[in-house]
């Protein structure tokens, strides 16, 4: 990790072009494992969160889900992931489930919210309709919730791809594993620069996903803020 | 980095049931109830700097917030702080700030508490504030009072759940954060997760985090329960109906 040409690097600058160029490669390996468990871990988180609070809903259950919630939120990130290393080791299979759990507390909350607000008045319209309940979810309640769980997977994304970095502790934190590797050799250039991708990724996903809202929610377009 | 170059155990259900027997050994050990770096002492550095930080952060945010909340400004800047709380990773300012100018230990530790525990008491103090009911101030106001008064009478009084949300939010926040702490040596309990991860000893790892884990909910848990009660909404609500 020394580095060994002059210049920047050398004087061990908070701002290096040579560092960026140098460790090109380094750096996209990082950048692709951080977003590939952010996209993994949002997207798992949301297949189970949808499921999950369409069960809790129907067994009356909310509360239980979102106490559970709370209590997975609380528990910090480090401590988290140090608690599954016993049953899946020192592997990414640690983060990503840590990040999955991180994920569905958002997740649930906004799918038990979206489908709570669907108006009583519209889901009497669709049973007069002659639709079942499961065609009453698919097609008019899932659709209707559909503005507030987006919020959800926007807030579950710029958190994981922040809560990512911590998993850098353990190697498998992408742009973490340079922040968390350039402590002890407090090498300036690669945490500064590792720290700022970090958050330049969150706000391109979130700009992103704010994008997809529009799309799949035309009806809405105008109204999101 | 050492960590992620050897595991610490291989991920089978066998040693996983092993690894809680040691990780009840390492908790019931007497010798890590002692001294210094005992655990006591470690949950009480991590009490320490969380309270410190949440009063500093309590002392500088809600006046702001309430001030803000009473003229009705600077929404967009309450709003905001959250959202870029949420974007800026708490692991990296922390490390930022120990190898810059605040160098390892406490001083950069406290500084990413405070940092990090301020975006939850702005929002949902100003969002308090903003959210009581327009019709009852107008009241306040028809009834001459003058601004302090509505702030300190009407507006503050129907905004505490939300203050106290707020504060509970920074709270749980700063107790995490203070365990990533310990590993730009700030103290507290995550020193155990951290020496657990150098000396490779999975017994002190798992217990640490469980002790992280116990100390956040029982935080969490105060917290929640000090809400009902200072919450004087619902404190009128429970005397009127004890007089019924």
């Amino acid at each position: 990790m020394r580095p060994l040409s002059t210049g920047c690097l050398v004087r061990n600058d908070w701002i290096c072009g040579e560092y960026v160029r140098s460790r090109r490669s380094e750096l996209q390996d990082a950048l692709t494992q951080h977003i590939t468990l952010t996209v993994l871990a949002v997207l798992i988180g949301l297949a189970l969160a949808i499921p999950l609070a369409i069960a809790a809903r129907r067994l009356r259950l909310s509360q239980v889900l979102l106490g559970a919630a709370t209590i997975v939120y609380t528990v910090p990130s480090v401590a988290l992931f140090s608690l599954l290393i016993p049953f899946t080791s020192i592997s990414a299979t640690t983060v990503l489930i840590g990040l999955v759990l991180y994920s569905l507390t958002v997740l649930v909350r906004n799918v038990l919210a979206g489908l709570d607000a669907v108006p009583d008045d519209v889901r009497e319209a669709a049973r007069g309709m002659g639709m079942g309940p499961m065609r009453l979810m698919l097609r008019v309640e899932l659709p209707l919730a559909v503005p507030t769980i987006m919020a959800g997977v926007r807030i579950a994304t710029v958190s994981t791809v922040a809560l990512t970095t911590v998993g850098g502790i353990i190697g498998f934190g992408g742009l973490g594993n340079l922040i968390f590797g350039g402590l002890n050799s407090e090498f300036r250039s690669q945490v500064l620069t590792a720290s700022v991708l970090c958050v330049a990724l969150a706000l391109v996903a979130d700009v992103a996903l704010l994008g997809v809202q529009r799309v799949i929610t035309p009806w809405q377009r105008g109204a999101v803020r | 980095m050492a960590a992620g170059s050897s595991p610490v155990s291989v991920s089978l259900p066998g040693p996983a049931m092993s690894a809680f027997g040691d990780v009840i050994a390492w908790l019931t050990d007497p010798e890590n109830w002692q001294g210094r770096a005992g655990i006591p002492a470690r949950t009480w550095e991590h009490l320490v700097l969380s309270g410190v930080s949440l009063a500093l952060v309590c002392a500088l945010a809600l006046p702001l917030a309430l001030w803000l909340g009473h003229i009705g400004k600077g929404g967009a800047l309450a709003v905001n702080v959250t959202n870029i709380g949420r974007a800026v990773p708490v692991f990296a300012v922390l490390i930022l700030l120990a190898i810059g100018p605040l160098g390892l230990g406490v001083r950069a530790t406290i500084v990413a508490l405070i940092l990090f525990g301020l975006p939850p008491v702005l929002t949902n103090a100003y969002v308090g504030m903003r959210e009581v009911d327009r019709d009852t101030v107008e009241a306040a106001r028809g009834m001459g009072m003058t601004g302090w008064q509505m702030l300190r009478r009407v507006e503050l009084p129907l905004a505490v759940p939300l203050i106290l949300t707020g504060v509970r939010l920074a709270a749980v926040q700063i107790v995490a954060t203070a365990t990533l702490g310990a590993f730009v040596l700030g103290g507290g309990l995550g020193r155990f997760i951290n020496s657990g991860f150098a000396r490779q000893d999975q017994a002190e790892l798992v217990g640490g985090a469980v002790l992280v884990a116990t100390l956040a909910l029982l935080v969490e848990g105060s917290f929640e329960l000090l809400q009902r009660r200072l919450d004087p909404v619902r404190r009128a609500g429970r005397l009127s109906q004890r007089r019924v």
